[in-house]
This record gives structure tokens, sequence and C-alpha cells, in this order.
């Protein structure tokens, strides 16, 4: 095939997924909160089972009128949404969902950091927002999402370590290609440990600190409205995606599955991470808010001795194995 | 130091003035990276020039990747905007953050800061172009910074610096959790509470 037709058809084929992954998440959570508190959810937007709910919010964001607060930092305020969404998009790129180079957008050598490194750039558009809102709620929510970034990025990154130590590779498809089914009890430390300061780095439920409305109103984001808003929404869904396609790439073994490995790759990974989407929708119903005090004990006297743990478990296996 | 480190072709004969693509991506990139860097040091709005400051160790993150050390490149940006910046931000929104010019925040020092900026810059310039005058990366081959070849390298030729650096970061890490500690211990001693620190008014 063509080298250029080829790139221009990856990159497409990224950004679709990039932009109806989140909303089936989106619309997922609607419908699996409404059932898990016992009511119907939207019913009437598009007909059956109001499957439209999420465009219909679109068309409604895209309505409301663009307001900057009289005080903002205009310039700041106006791109931290992009900041917010971005890395995502980029992050994508480099997941791969079956084997073989056909199934990546792009392989990446470092891959493993690439992801990470590019993940802890989304904060940065919380942060902007933030300060630049000259509200001090957003202020408020800015800081607390620094203070999460800070705290769980060292578990995040120490958990994906143990896994390319296991792997001999930071290349996410090479760590694909290493995997062994037992690898997922040995690594299962790890898996928990990443999946939950994933969690905590995107702000979701139980750690949604930096947005708790009965305090902060929406932290960094109470003076977004319309489409930033939407955007910044977006980002928390393609967050959702880029997480649960991680953590199935990186610990349930992405494409492998006990049948079909050849041409059936891509539903495994599909179908591991839309059951991480299901199992962050259900947190978020489950679990109450953790207090700011109480997530930054998690982080530090938890995840990051489990995540050492895993690592000394790992090499320890690694150099007995070999 | 940007053309001459970006001036690498064939090994055999390099030349300056027949730039390929990447060289010229190389130069323009390091001048928007200085640029960058420039307003970080001069705007007198004190979040804009943290953000400015993401701008250029992202820009130097590019150029890392323009000289293939895709590793490097990422843990640049891991480390220093994923981290260092946050930081950074952190600490200023805990402070003061005021939205807009911050004129009191001038320490008056531009000249001696410029005079040791331009002295430091020209000692690396000289050792780096001093260092690397014969040394030329073949920008169009295998990558010579990989994941592999850094781990090697590193791990092979310079693991006595490696583990000399992880002592020193062992001592600052062990030296931070003494003197937190040590506040913490002597605050109730002094039987005052903490005068509240000085709150410049935010906005």
């Amino acid at each position: 095939m063509n080298d250029a037709l080829d790139v221009a058809l990856r990159i497409v084929i990224v950004f679709a997924v990039f932009m109806v992954l989140p909303l089936v998440v989106g619309q997922t959570e609607h419908k699996v909160m409404a059932h898990m508190q016992g009511r119907l959810g939207p019913m009437y937007a598009g007909g059956f089972h109001g499957w439209a709910q999420l465009v219909a919010d679109g068309v409604k964001f895209a309505q409301k009128e663009d307001i900057v607060p009289a005080g903002a930092d205009r310039k700041v305020f106006r791109l931290a949404p992009a900041v917010a969404l971005l890395p995502y998009l980029l992050v994508l790129v480099a997941i791969p969902i079956g084997p073989g180079e056909g199934a990546v957008g792009q392989v990446v050598d470092a891959g493993i950091f690439f992801v990470l490194a590019v993940m802890g750039v989304g904060v940065l558009g919380s942060l902007m927002a933030g300060w630049a809102s000259a509200n001090k709620f957003s202020l408020l929510g800015g800081l607390r999402t620094a203070a999460q970034l800070l705290a769980y990025e060292l578990p995040m990154l120490l958990a994906a370590a143990s896994v390319a130590m296991a792997a001999g590779t930071v290349s996410l498809p090479g760590i694909l290609d290493a995997f062994e089914w037992w690898w997922l009890p040995w690594q299962i430390i790890g898996a928990l440990v990443f999946f939950v300061a994933g969690l905590a780095e995107l702000q979701r439920p139980p750690f949604d600190m930096p947005v708790a409305d009965s305090e902060i109103i929406f932290g960094a984001y109470t003076e977004y409205t319309g489409l930033r808003f939407a955007l910044f929404l977006l980002a928390e869904y393609a967050g959702i995606v880029v997480l649960c396609g991680l953590t199935t790439v990186l610990f349930l073994g992405g494409w492998h599955g006990p049948l079909g490995a050849d041409g059936l790759g891509w539903v495994w990974t599909l179908l591991k991470t839309g059951i991480l989407a299901f199992v962050v929708i259900w947190l978020r119903v489950s679990y109450p808010r953790l207090r700011e005090d109480q997530l930054q004990k998690l982080a530090w006297t938890t995840l990051i001795p489990l995540a050492l743990a895993q690592i000394a478990l790992t090499g320890i296996v690694k150099v007995a194995i070999n | 130091m940007i053309t001459a480190l970006g001036a690498s072709g064939a090994t055999a004969a390099p030349g300056f003035l027949s730039p390929t693509g990447v060289e010229i991506a190389f130069v323009l990139v390091g001048i928007a990276t200085l640029g960058a860097a420039l307003v970080t040091v001069t705007t007198r709005q004190l979040v804009h020039a943290a953000l400015w400051l993401i701008v250029a160790l992202g820009g130097l993150a590019v150029e890392y990747l323009l000289l293939t050390a895709e590793f490097i490149a990422w843990v640049q940006v891991l480390i220093y905007v994923g981290s260092v910046v946050v930081l950074l931000l952190f600490g200023l929104m805990l402070t003061r953050a005021p939205i807009g010019r911050s004129p009191d925040a001038d320490s008056e020092n531009r000249l001696p800061a410029l005079a040791v900026a331009v002295a430091s810059a020209g000692a690396l310039v000289w050792v780096v172009v001093d260092a690397f005058r014969t040394t030329w990366i073949d920008l169009d081959g295998p990558a010579q910074g990989s994941t592999k070849a850094t781990g090697s390298f590193l791990f092979r030729n310079w693991v006595l610096p490696f583990e000399a650096l992880s002592v020193l970061l062992l001592a600052a890490l062990v030296g931070a959790i003494v003197l937190s500690r040590k506040g913490r211990a002597a605050a109730p001693v002094d039987g005052t509470p903490a005068a509240a620190p000085e709150r410049e008014d935010k906005r």
C-alpha cells in the first residue's frame, strides 16, 4: 500500500476510534448508572432506549453561549480544553489493538514511556483551567488536581516498570508479543496499582476530590460552559478509554485470548477494555469519595509500597526462570 | 551550537551548506525553543512563565526526537513537562499566582543574570562543540538513541556515575524527610501556632 495513504488511513481510523469510543463509554455510563440506581436513564432521544442522548447533549453544548469570565486570563482559559484533550488522542495512536504492525496507529519504540509521559501532560489542561478561571473554587480544584497527579504518577510508573521488566522491553507491541497467561497472577498487584492510580489521575470517583461538587462546585471546570466544557467531559471519557486500553495491553494480555488468536485479536482487546470501562463506571456508583488526606495516604502508604513489592517480585521471578 | 549539532549528514562528508529536512526542522525547533525560553525569563506574568517553560522543555524533547534519542525525549516529557512543571505550578498556585502582571516578581538582577546565562551558555556550547567535533549522527539510519542502545550504553559504560547519582538523589530524599520531620517536631515546642503566611491578594 502507498505509504502516504497508509499513514492517512491510520490517522483517520485512530481519530474515528477517538471520537466514537468515548461517546460509547459515556452512553454506557448513563445507562449503567441508571440501572444500578434503580431507574431507566435517558429513554427518549433517538427512540431506542435513548441511544442518541449524547448526540443531543452535544447539540445542546454547541448551542450554548461561549462565556469567558471577565477577570479570567483569556488565552490560557481558551487553550486549556485543548491541552486536556489532545494528549489522549496522541496516546491512542500508540496502543496496539491486535497482533502485528497493522493493528497499531504507530509503533513507538519506548511505548510505555510515551503513553505515560503524554497522559501526564493532559493534567496540565486542568491546572491551566483552574488557574485561568479567576475563581477560588477553580483554583482549589487545580491545586487538588496537581497534588493528586504528583501522588499517583509514581505508583503508576512503578507498576508499568514491573511489566516492562517482565517482558524485557518497553514497547507496547513487544510486551504483548512476550505475554504468557501466567503473567496475569504474577502481575496482578501491579495491575491493581496501575488501574487505581490511573483512576486517580483521571479524577474519576472515588478519586474525584478535584471536582467534588459539594465542596468546590466543579473544581477547575466551574467557569466553563458550552463546547469547551464538553471538551473537558470528552477528555474524561477519552481518558477512561485510554486507561482501560492501557491496562488491557500491559496487564491483561491485550489481543491474547483463549481462542481465535488470528484475526479476532482486536475483539479481545475491545472486550477487555469494555469490561474495565464497566468497572470504572461501577466504582463511580458504588464507592464514596475519598477525602484529600485519605487520597494522599492511599497513594504514599499503600500503592507505592505495593508497586515496589511487585517490582521486587517481578525481579525475583525473572531471575528464577532465567 | 544549534547549527553545529544540527548539521550532520553522511559520515563521510558532513556539510553545513546542504542541510537535510531533519536538520532544517532541528534548527527551526531550536529557534522556537530559544524563543520560548526567552519569554519564560522575560514575561512579567508568573504563571505564563511556567507555561512558556513547558513549551521550552517540550521543544527540547522534540530536539531529542530529531536526534533519534527517543527514550531521552519521552523521559524529558515525563519528568520535566509532566512532573517538574506541575510541581512548579502547584507551588505557584499555593503561594501567589495573580492573573495579570506581577511587578514585584522582578528581582532587579537582569544584567547579572544575563551575564551568568551568557557565560554558562558559552561554556556549554564550547564544551559540546569541542567534544563532539568529529562525531556525526546518521539521522536517516537506525535509531542510535533507542531504549536498548541507551540502556546498554548506560549500564555497561556509565554504571559508576549512574550509581553515584542515585546515591546523591537518595541523600536528597532522606534530607528532605529529615527537614520536614524536624519542622513538625519543633512546632509544638514553640507554643505559638505558626504565623499565618502573609497572603497577597490572589486576584
